[in-house]
């Protein structure tokens, strides 16, 4: 190394101190404040959006049959288990009668009893009838002697009053049988309502459905109007969906929707908007609305499961689109970076519609033609100094 | 007049610029360190300006939804909203909480916004890849550090997120990640429980008689809808209409609606002088340690390269070298060596910056300061190897 020429130790001297400063201009312009921003940008078209909106929303049932006894008691029997189909008419379950056959039995009893009554009324009626026409015959005889004067004054008065007395018996008797048959009606209906609420103990189906619940099984104890078990129809399945208010006119019923379970997802069902319910929920700030599967999914989704919901809104007249990433706010104002002879100008733009992909319709600010930043390495200023790249470094996709 | 320094520099160039390159080594760490510190802040300020918002409202006598946790009720910002002064004014809450995608967890701050487009507040100002959250729930913006891609799949809590964008340096004031999610999704994820804790509350809800009374049925599940909603935010955000001073919207939200207001000065108070104090402290005193390190690491260099040609500099004296030119020569040697290690720090310093775990702002009026101190530390360094080569004795030229 000593025997080395100076020159050439100069040289590598030279080159080494070249070298660093060379780095170090690199690292001062490339890093920092004075580094240009890589910004990526596109063309504004004009083009036509198809705004959607999304919700999640749960799978209900339109009618849901809660099935249970009118009156308190314990149940006896329950037939059918939570999955089980059922007809219409089914006998699902029964409650206890606890007493109301005895009852039925002793009202049996009664009614036969009201029965003898009647016969004995009606036995009483023909006795004071056979009186009342002997007491009256006697009388008109007594009242043709009397004409002849063959029978004295007194002994007409007794018959009169021997036919009066028989009369006023048989008025009795009449009322007496009217009374019994009365009974005999009050019995029967009597019976007639325990046989109608031991009928009613029995829980049965008006439908055709699907068991979702059962609430009680045999030997618990229900009080009135407590439901013993649920039965949905399955084919009034319905998805429960709230919309975000943001955006959420134009949400009407018949539009299509996109349905994705989340027991299957990735698997999108068609359906379509059955109804938006005319009261939003102001807690949530949520519009409702029922949607419906255009053929039911097999097997069928648990009640309750997750569903989301993208209804599709119809499409709007072509007009400037811009990616909402390009969107900034800049001094509270809402806009777009225009890159105008490699330079930025900030256009402040009136916002329309969007998508769900993030397209946004531009209805003031911009016209087609125009080349807006997109994606920017960091946020932008006036005055940044900018460089326009296919795709952002770092950033892979 | 010869210039002694660069002759002796070139008698053994490499040497002295490996030197150089080792010393430049340590000053790269020492603005390494720097930058980690002017990061943090750079991070505090990050969440100030990310969240884009001009007033912080929150829950009455906290320090907000950074440094402690706030609650509101989440239609507070109705009320806000009627306040003369406020253009916009929308509900966030954060979480901080591990991410899952597939095997893996990143930490992150769970961000929940509204999701209103973007230029509200809370929403991220720019974006890297892919686009702003434009449906009510299940979409995630996620910071590109996190190392999530678009199309990703996440995870949090129980509930799958599609990671619809990326955006860069959203990040929480201890430098965690951010992933913005729609608010709804957010407030359940917040005080979601497990299922199994949910299922545990169903069954002692069941079991209260108080609760559970079969002479009013439906009692029950009402009271379990209740326990599992959550209705409260940490924050609402708000943005003052233009020819309004911060201080005229929030007073009246201060004084009639009994809430914490912050400004923008307040916030960056709070974030910079009492969340990061501790660890800018730590920093600081790393890097006060650093300083004092390479000041003797060049102070122990310079001297031995004295002393290596300590012969040398009795020759110098005895053929009358000024004791001027001596040390010159010595003080020049130093401050060169600094020159080159500061070139090679600030080069090495950029070009690990961006690798490092934590983020390293680099600035220049940082390197600047940094410059003129190695020059300083170098030139006091040189006085200990001055002082020792003016003491030589001529003798020692000719002695043994």
């Amino acid at each position: 190394m000593m025997k080395m020429p100076i020159s050439a130790q100069k040289l590598a001297l030279i080159a080494v101190i070249v070298s660093l400063l060379a780095m170090l201009i690199y690292v001062a312009l490339r890093s920092g404040p004075l580094a240009p921003v890589p910004v990526t940008v596109t063309t504004v078209e004009n083009r036509s959006i198809s705004p959607a909106l999304f919700g999640i929303g749960t799978i209900e049932s339109k009618y849901t049959y809660r099935i249970g006894p009118t009156i308190s008691g314990r149940v006896k029997q329950v037939n059918v288990n939570i999955g089980d189909r059922i007809r219409a008419g089914q006998l699902l379950g029964e409650m206890d009668p606890v007493d109301l056959d005895d009852r039925v039995t002793a009202q049996d009893a009664a009614l036969k009893q009201a029965e003898a009554s009647v016969l004995a009324a009606e036995a009483q009626v023909r006795d004071n009838t056979a009186r009342f026409t002997y007491a009256d015959a006697q009388t008109q005889r007594y009242e043709k002697l009397m004409l002849s004067q063959s029978v004295s004054e007194e002994a007409l008065e007794a018959r009169r009053q021997e036919r009066q007395v028989a009369e006023a018996g048989l008025a009795s008797a009449r009322a007496n049988l009217d009374a019994a048959r009365q009974e005999l009606a009050r019995g029967l209906a009597d019976r007639a309502g325990i046989v109608k609420q031991r009928t009613n103990l029995r829980l049965v189906s008006h439908v055709d459905g699907l068991v979702t619940a059962r609430y009680a099984d045999p030997g618990s104890t229900v009080v009135a109007g407590q439901p013993v078990v649920e039965v949905i129809n399955p084919k009034s399945l319905w998805i429960n969906v709230r919309f975000n208010q943001l955006n959420s006119s134009g949400l009407r019923s018949g539009l299509p929707a996109r349905i994705v379970l989340r027991s299957q997802a990735g698997q999108v069902m068609s359906g379509k908007v059955l109804l938006v319910e005319p009261l939003a929920d102001s807690v949530t700030e949520e519009v409702l609305a029922k949607v419906v599967f255009d053929t039911l999914p097999v097997p069928l989704p648990p009640l309750g499961e997750l569903a989301e919901v993208s209804v599709a809104l119809p499409e709007i007249p072509s007009s400037p689109i811009v990616p909402n990433a390009s969107m900034q706010r800049v001094n509270g104002s809402i806009g777009v970076w225009i890159v105008e002879d490699g330079g930025l100008r900030f256009a402040p733009v009136r916002v329309g519609a969007t998508d769900l992909d993030g397209r946004m319709q531009i209805l003031e600010g911009l016209s087609a033609g125009d080349r807006v930043v997109v994606y920017s390495h960091k946020a932008l200023k006036a005055g940044s100094r900018i460089k326009v790249v296919e795709r952002l470094p770092g950033v892979t996709l | 007049m010869i210039n002694l320094a660069g002759r002796d520099i070139m008698h053994s160039w490499g040497k002295f610029v490996f030197t150089g390159v080792g010393l430049g080594l340590l000053i790269g760490v020492t603005l390494t360190m720097a930058g980690v510190y002017r990061g943090m802040i750079d991070d505090a300020k990050a969440l100030l300006d990310n969240s884009g918002a001009d007033l912080w409202v929150v829950q009455k006598d906290t320090l907000g939804p950074y440094a402690e946790s706030s609650s509101l009720n989440d239609d507070i910002y109705r009320s806000i909203l009627g306040i003369s002064g406020v253009a916009r004014a929308a509900n966030i809450t954060y979480l901080t909480m591990q991410v899952r995608r597939g095997e893996t967890d990143v930490r992150s701050m769970v961000v929940g916004v509204v999701p209103g487009g973007p230029g509200e507040p809370g929403q991220p100002p720019y974006l890297v890849s892919g686009r702003h959250i434009t449906r009510g729930h299940y979409e995630a913006v996620a910071d590109i550090s996190t190392g999530f891609k678009t199309g990703d799949r996440i995870q949090i809590r129980r509930d799958l997120y599609t990671v619809v964008g990326l955006t860069r340096r959203m990040v929480s004031s201890s430098g965690d990640p951010m992933v913005f999610i729609p608010l709804k999704d957010a407030q359940a994820a917040q005080f979601l429980k497990d299922n199994d804790a949910i299922i545990g509350q169903r069954r002692r809800t069941e079991a209260n008689p108080a609760f559970n009374n079969p002479a009013a049925p439906g009692l029950t599940d009402a009271v379990i809808a209740s326990q599992s909603t959550n209705p409260y935010v940490n924050a609402v955000l708000v943005q003052i209409a233009p020819g309004y001073t911060s201080e005229e919207v929030a007073d009246p939200i201060r004084r009639w609606m009994r809430l914490q207001v912050y400004t923008r000065d307040q916030m960056e108070g709070i974030l910079v002088g009492k969340l990061i104090a501790t660890s800018s402290r730590q920093i600081g005193m790393f890097l006060v340690i650093l300083a004092i390190v390479s000041a003797a690491i060049v102070a122990f260099i310079i001297y031995t390269l004295t002393l290596g040609k300590i012969r040398e500099i009795a020759v110098l004296k005895l053929i009358g070298t000024r004791n001027r030119t001596i040390a010159m020569m010595i003080l020049q040697q130093a401050i060169g060596l600094g020159i080159i290690g500061f070139v090679v720090g600030k080069i090495s310093a950029t070009f690990w910056a961006p690798i490092f775990p934590k983020y390293v702002l680099l600035e220049p009026w940082d390197a600047v300061q940094g410059f003129a101190a190695v020059v300083v530390i170098c030139a006091l360094a040189s006085i200990l190897a001055i002082r020792a080569a003016l003491r030589v004795d001529p003798a020692e030229a000719i002695g043994g």
